[in-house]
């Protein structure tokens, strides 16, 4: 593999959700069904997570199958806001909807977890626009092109807010008597374009927080936003601190998840992440993984579009290693959250910590550390040195 | 001073008092300019605060919501502490850090959607083990409203009306699972009892909602309510739908009026007399004797209500620029613009008359000799709300208010961030714990424990789930953290 051991920057994220990624992993769980809901439960989570050295934990939100499985579900900020303090290391980042949900409150949540968490945030953007996600808050359910333009509008609100103060913004002068400079504090003046496919609308700002400890969160966002055209339309990866940061992507099976990754970063040009999505079940307790599956899904069948690896610890340790030869990490989904999560302690994450295709873990580093990205100047602060008006 | 307790109506005073802290984030009593002044905005001062109010077995620990960006003149405000984080967000950390003390989210109705701030409030109920309380405001300017995808939509006659629907919305949320509909093992047909969940439809004037909830309840039910509106309107409000009234009527006398008045309210609303408490905002400023208490109280005020926020004070009812002015000399004598005034501020000055205002405080301050500063100072510093004097001093008063059942406890604002509990909880707790007056510890481990309150009937969802009828045209605070401000309003309309 070509990284060199010295720089590998591979990173290794854990999706927490839940029992597991398996609708029957609640059957299988080390605690009664209703613990899950509970503080305890992200506590106990979190924590196995952290210590078995995975590098960032993601929370996923939204409407729930509770035909098919697990029908209750805690608010995904929340869970990363209480992980926040119990933590040192591990990388939290909630999945927040961007389609019925004010972009205001969303980017002071976010900025306030950064807070909370000592600046180990991020965020992974949702786009639903179900109809029952709609209903909910009596809008009509949204789609295609329109979904994509939601979520670049609310990111663009967020990170306009976020650098809605200026670094230094709180100067606490006691002789001019004033706590703020306001001459750091900035409009944002956002509002939707003329084209915008749903209802448009405006956001004023200045944020009610200060500037994030990273000053820009990182942003991450489903392959899926990035469809075609859409690229050019404010989804686009990269640019300066504009956009998303990161693009998680699947493949129909783990073998061909290296080559995706790929074509990924291809057509997500700029951004500084392509991080694969892998669905796992590992040998486990003397049982063979495919039996674990059989097993559970003679409750209910588990249909998942991200690729899956079903098998012993070794195989996985390998494809592990392939992927992060060519994307920069993998998010796992496993199929029982208490019985995955062991073996990935104990028998995958030391190999490829001992294999160097592992980036250190950082007590205390920030999200942007992991992702290799620099705390960015403030848009307001880099328009004045370049002599640009602002008003 | 009357130690009257007939209150009437079959109330009880408990003989006992709560504490809770309001960690306000925007206003003008929080001293930043002293050596020990720590951050607004890191987690420590939170943590901080909250951790030392559970050592003093506060029942509750508050934070205030920002909208918008408090301004001044038209840019933001640069005199006063500013920047806070989300309320639940930052609630929901502290849950990690603290075992026992109630955790309460000023949120908003106007610019939340019921469905969505509901599940919220039900997650922090449940991650915090049934400690989530919601304080309800509510809003109508549209300078708030800017910030968000409706913009101002809401007339100010609605507000109540709206705030009601919504809170009836949300507590059918809460209540819409079920006991039992989670599966007790892992052998059960299914996690959810199929039919356990009863979907939440409202379609109203504002708002059209169909939800199918995705929370149980926690061990207190549902969170606790807690309310600030004063108008009538409020206050009937109020004693329809919250637990607790975060009221601004602290000195005794007004106390026990207050106590009168909502217990009537609540007992003609249909619940029991002892169904809604009250807490007042409220400020200690203690020293080891009274004199030192009182130097103290000097010091801070100098501190809170410098030369340049006395002059800004004004600005916002004068509605113009008056840095020219001497804050120690009299007040401006140049009239107020009247049109321009005070919107900004998001408080509700709305058709206030400014010019007569002005009349009046200029023949008050000339009458009674004050500055610009003292006029000011006097003036935000709520007297009444401020309990000054040793620690055994101030305990025998607030003992008083246990033995009358004026209230139910305080809401205190420190002016110190992250210290300003330190004292009260070293120092006043235990002598209020000697008069035995104040808990040696917590009653159960969720905020409706703590309180005493009575487990709410569960609300049944209704065929038709159209908006209320009642008409409501309050002045409530427009959020907690602007009570001064609604109180200023108040005065403005005298």
């Amino acid at each position: 593999m070509s990284a060199a051991k010295a720089q590998a920057r591979g990173f290794l994220a854990l999706e927490l959700d839940g029992d597991g990624a398996h609708p029957a992993a609640w059957r299988a769980a080390r605690h009664a069904p209703a613990e899950l809901l509970t503080g305890h439960r992200i506590r106990a989570t979190v924590l196995a997570a952290e210590s078995a050295g995975f590098h960032v934990a993601t929370f996923s939100d939204g409407p729930l199958d509770a035909r098919a499985g697990v029908g209750g579900r805690l608010d995904a900020v929340q869970r990363a806001a209480f992980a926040g303090p119990l933590t040192h290391s591990i990388v939290l980042v909630p999945e927040v909807d961007t389609v019925y949900t004010e972009p205001f409150h969303v980017a002071t949540q976010l900025a306030s977890l950064d807070y909370v968490s000592g600046g180990r945030a991020g965020w992974l953007v949702a786009a639903g626009g179900t109809g029952a996600e709609g209903a909910a808050v009596g809008r009509p359910a949204v789609e295609g092109e329109a979904l994509a333009a939601e979520a670049a509008a609310s990111i663009e609100v967020g990170r306009r807010l976020w650098d809605s103060w200026e670094d230094g913004a709180v100067i606490r002068d006691v002789d001019s008597g004033r706590y703020l400079d306001v001459g750091k504090l900035h409009y944002a003046d956002f509002e939707t374009g003329p084209d915008f496919p749903g209802q448009g609308y405006s956001v004023k700002g200045p944020a009610i927080i200060p500037r994030p400890l990273q000053g820009q969160l990182p942003v991450l966002a489903p392959a899926g936003l990035l469809g075609g055209e859409l690229l050019g339309g404010g989804l686009a990866a990269g640019g300066r601190d504009s956009g998303i940061d990161a693009v998680l992507f699947t493949a129909p099976d783990a073998d061909g998840l290296a080559a995706e990754a790929g074509l990924v970063r291809a057509r997500a040009q700029g951004a500084v992440a392509v991080i694969a999505e892998l669905d796992v079940v590992l040998d486990a307790r003397g049982q063979r993984a495919a039996e674990r599956v059989a097993e559970l899904d003679a409750h209910v069948p588990w249909t998942s579009s991200r690729a899956r690896y079903t098998g012993g610890a070794a195989g996985l340790v390998q494809l592990l290693a392939d992927i992060l030869a060519v994307a920069d990490g993998v998010r796992l989904h496993p199929a029982v959250l208490d019985v995955d999560l062991d073996e990935l302690s104990r028998q995958v994450l030391p190999q490829l910590r001992r294999l160097g295709v592992l980036a250190p873990v950082g007590v205390d580093a920030t999200f942007r550390d992991l992702l290799g990205l620099a705390r960015p100047a403030n848009r307001n602060t880099a328009l004045e040195h370049q002599g640009a008006t602002h008003e | 001073m009357s130690e009257n307790s007939d209150i009437g109506n079959g109330f009880l005073p408990s003989g006992q008092l709560q504490f809770g802290v309001f960690f306000q984030g925007v206003n003008s009593g929080t001293v930043w300019k002293a050596a020990e002044s720590g951050s607004q905005t890191d987690f420590e001062s939170f943590r901080h605060l909250a951790q030392t109010a559970e050592r003093g077995i506060f029942a509750a620990f508050f934070l205030g919501e920002g909208l918008r960006l408090r301004e001044h003149l038209g840019r933001p405000h640069a005199l006063d502490v500013a920047g806070r984080p989300d309320a639940q967000t930052m609630l929901a950390a502290l849950a990690a850090v603290t075992n026992k003390i109630g955790l309460v989210a000023t949120q908003n109705t106007t610019y939340n959607d019921p469905a969505h701030l509901a599940h919220r409030l039900a997650s922090l109920d449940l991650v915090s083990g049934g400690r989530a309380a919601w304080n309800i405001v509510t809003t109508d300017n549209a300078w708030t409203g800017e910030n968000f995808r409706r913009g101002g939509y809401l007339d100010h006659a609605d507000r109540y009306r709206h705030a009601e629907a919504f809170v009836e919305t949300a507590k059918l949320v809460w209540d819409s699972w079920d006991p039992g509909a989670i599966a007790g093992s892992e052998t059960a047909p299914a996690w959810l009892r199929p039919g356990s969940v009863r979907s939440v439809r409202h379609a109203g004037q504002h708002y059209t909602v169909d939800y199918a909830p995705r929370l149980p309840a926690s061990g207190q039910h549902r969170p606790i309510l807690f309310q600030a509106g004063d108008s009538p309107e409020g206050r009937d409000f109020a004693a329809r739908q919250a637990d607790i009234i975060f009221s601004a009527h602290p000195a005794l006398e007004a106390a026990l009026a207050f106590r009168r008045d909502i217990v009537a309210r609540t007992v003609n609303a249909g619940r029991g007399p002892n169904d809604v408490q009250i807490m007042p905002a409220s400020e200690f400023i203690l020293g080891a004797t009274a004199r030192e208490a009182a130097e103290k109280k000097e010091w801070v005020r100098s501190l809170q209500i410098g030369p340049q926020q006395a002059i800004a004070y004004l600005e916002q009812f004068w509605g113009r620029e008056l840095s020219g002015y001497d804050p120690d000399g009299p007040l401006p004598e140049i009239d107020p613009v009247v049109a321009e005034t005070s919107e900004t501020r998001g408080s509700g000055f709305h058709g206030a008359k400014a010019r007569q205002l002005a009349d009046q405080w200029r023949a008050e301050a000339n009458d009674k000799g004050l500055s610009i500063r003292q006029f000011v100072s006097g003036r935000t510093s709520r007297v009444d709300a401020t309990f000054t004097g040793s620690y055994s001093d101030v305990a025998d008063t607030l003992a008083r208010y246990a033995a009358t059942g004026a209230v139910d406890g305080f809401n205190i604002s420190p002016w110190l961030v992250p210290t300003g509990l330190d004292e009260i909880v070293n120092h006043l707790v235990p002598e209020l714990q000697a008069r035995g007056v104040y808990p040696t510890e917590y009653a159960g481990s969720t905020l409706r424990e703590h309180l005493g309150l009575p487990v709410p009937r569960r609300a049944q969802a209704q065929p038709d789930g159209g908006a209320d009828a009642r008409a409501d045209t309050g002045a409530g605070a427009d959020t907690a953290a602007d009570i001064r401000l609604e109180l200023a309003a108040r005065q403005l309309q005298l």
